[in-house]
């Protein structure tokens, strides 16, 4: 259990987190989510003990990272920003070198370096010097140095920045595996691959903590509407308008008609549904629904919503 | 200790896995190589004073050289979250870097102990002492100026300021006893005392002094100390 409690940090007379707290539980996956300068790779810093918490403290289970720093070090796989490596060293001798210093014996080792080469997929590059790898298998590399030595927590700073499509997916499928064990934290800005990877999220901006929960229920909390597009056939639009007087929930956003047809778009909470009561009415005016297409709040909007309106507020 | 030993053949083999390490040996070799044999016949005297003063002026240059990356490319390639979120503590990887360069400094004085064989030969009532302490006093200039080099490269992530930085301290250390005829009489013995050559033409003479030792021994503390401080810094950055 990760548990970060009023945490601030500043550089200088900058902010960059400001009491910040939530908690995250053992075999859950976090997607800690952003805009670039929000402060999520500070936050992430101060958690791996690079960093000193201006006040506040991070307590991973019973230990605090002020007073237990190398011991809370020894149970978090870090995957630093921009993943950086030792380009010049093989990637067999980067990972005995982790193993080394995380004192494993070379049994260990082999049983790990095992499991990293067929977790991470390296058993074509394991022999080659880092720097000559490409993008994802460096990005795969720096996934193996965290979890050589098979940590309970992973912390991993935007692990699929740079990937391309395929790559995103089988490193998605990673993590979501080592989740089933482990308590996974990673931040993105990529909303879709949060959205598609983790149990919880948190959002912070400008350092403050503005939402936290599953996707399901940050799209459910946020007060959006649901936006339905129709093009009708054979309808008037004065008909049209009177819809508004059977299913009370609903608004007309825009009305325009042409020769051919009405297009329609319409608004409504986005708990509710009214596409049914809409079909029946049609059937019964005896319109032709051509088209009918809703837009719901998603992860982007709640995202934008929240992160704007933080902006704003500061300003 | 164990970490610092990691972290010391980590960074050995580093040296020797680009081509920076031969490089240096090769070119060490070659200049005092010269600069030892051009007067060797024509002093025609049995001694390596000649190497014992041109090898200072060498490591001036060399020394900064090859330490200035240690901590300054870490920090520009970001290694550095990798290296401080280990649990290891922050001095154990100054000194195993410091170790390592240090090192590398020192094979490269193995490499001028041809010339002592070729003295052995030719030249007749070699004093072995002052040769002894003459290349004793030449390993301990080595670890101050590797130290200062060290420390000089974790003050930027910028290796050839890291450079800069370091060849201007070791020259302050190499010039101070050149300055004294300017200092007030009351601080020259203190001065003299600072001046890394002060301590070396004794020892280049044969006669090891425990003060020499404690000053060399206590000035490579300082500065890696120096450095571990400012490595410890970032987390308060």
């Amino acid at each position: 259990m990760i548990k970060v409690d009023n945490l601030s940090k500043s550089y200088g007379s900058i902010e960059a987190v400001k009491s910040l707290s939530f908690e995250i539980n053992d075999g859950e996956i976090v997607g800690f989510l952003g805009a670039n300068g929000a402060g999520k790779s500070t936050t992430l810093k101060v958690m791996t003990g690079f960093l000193r918490p201006t006040s506040g403290n991070v307590y991973v289970d019973d230990l605090n990272i002020l007073d237990h720093e190398r011991e809370i070090q020894k149970r978090i796989g870090y995957l630093p920003e921009l993943n950086p490596l030792y380009v010049d060293m093989k990637v067999f001798d980067l990972l005995k070198f982790h193993a080394t210093i995380r004192g494993m014996t070379d049994k260990q080792f082999k049983t790990a370096l095992e499991r990293v080469v067929h977790d991470c997929g390296l058993s074509g590059v394991i022999h080659r010097t880092v720097g000559d790898c490409s993008k994802g298998f460096k990005q795969r590399i720096g996934l193996a140095v965290a979890m050589i030595h098979d940590p309970e927590i992973l912390i991993l700073d935007e692990p699929v920045t740079g990937l391309d499509p395929n790559q995103i997916v089988e490193i998605r499928q990673l993590i979501k595996q080592l989740g089933k064990e482990k308590l996974v934290i990673m931040s993105s800005h990529i909303l879709q691959e949060i959205q598609a990877t983790v149990d919880k999220i948190i959002i912070i901006n400008n350092g403050e903590l503005v939402a936290e929960g599953s996707s399901e229920e940050l799209i459910a909390s946020a007060q959006g509407l649901a936006q339905l597009t129709l093009e009708i056939q054979d309808a008037d639009e004065n008909a049209i308008q009177e819809m508004k007087a059977f299913i009370p929930s609903l608004s007309i956003h825009t009305l325009e008609s042409s020769e051919k047809s009405s297009f329609v778009t319409l608004e409504y909470a986005n708990t509710s549904d009214p596409r049914k009561e809409i079909f029946d009415y049609a059937v019964k005016n005896q319109w032709s629904i051509l088209e009918m297409s809703q837009s719901k709040t998603n992860l982007e909007d709640v995202f934008r919503s929240l992160t704007q309106k933080g902006d704003q507020g500061n300003a | 200790m164990r970490n610092t030993f990691v972290i010391f053949q980590k960074e050995l083999k580093s040296f020797f896995n680009s081509p920076m390490a031969y490089i240096f040996l090769v070119i060490f070799a070659l200049v005092t190589g010269y600069f030892f044999t051009n007067t060797f016949f024509l002093y025609n005297q049995s001694d390596m004073r000649a190497l014992f003063s041109i090898v200072p002026l060498v490591y001036l240059f060399f020394i900064p050289a090859v330490t200035m990356g240690l901590i300054a490319k870490e920090k520009s390639v970001g290694t550095i979250e990798t290296i401080s979120t280990l649990p290891i503590q922050d001095r154990d990887v100054v000194l195993g870097k410091f170790l390592a360069g240090y090192s590398l400094i020192i094979i490269g004085l193995l490499v001028t102990v041809i010339h002592y064989i070729t003295l052995t030969f030719v030249g007749t009532n070699v004093d072995h002492g002052a040769v002894l302490s003459g290349y004793f006093g030449l390993v301990l200039l080595g670890g101050v100026y590797s130290s200062v080099g060290v420390f000089s490269s974790s003050l930027t992530e910028n290796s050839v300021v890291a450079f800069i930085i370091g060849v201007f301290i070791v020259l302050v250390f190499f010039l101070l006893d050149k300055t004294l005829i300017f200092v007030p009489d009351a601080l020259a013995g203190f001065v003299q005392y600072l001046s890394v050559d002060f301590h070396l033409s004794n020892m280049s003479r044969g006669v090891i002094d425990t003060r020499n030792l404690v000053y060399f021994g206590s000035v490579i503390g300082f500065f890696l100390f120096l450095t571990t401080r400012v490595v410890e810094s970032r987390k308060w950055g």
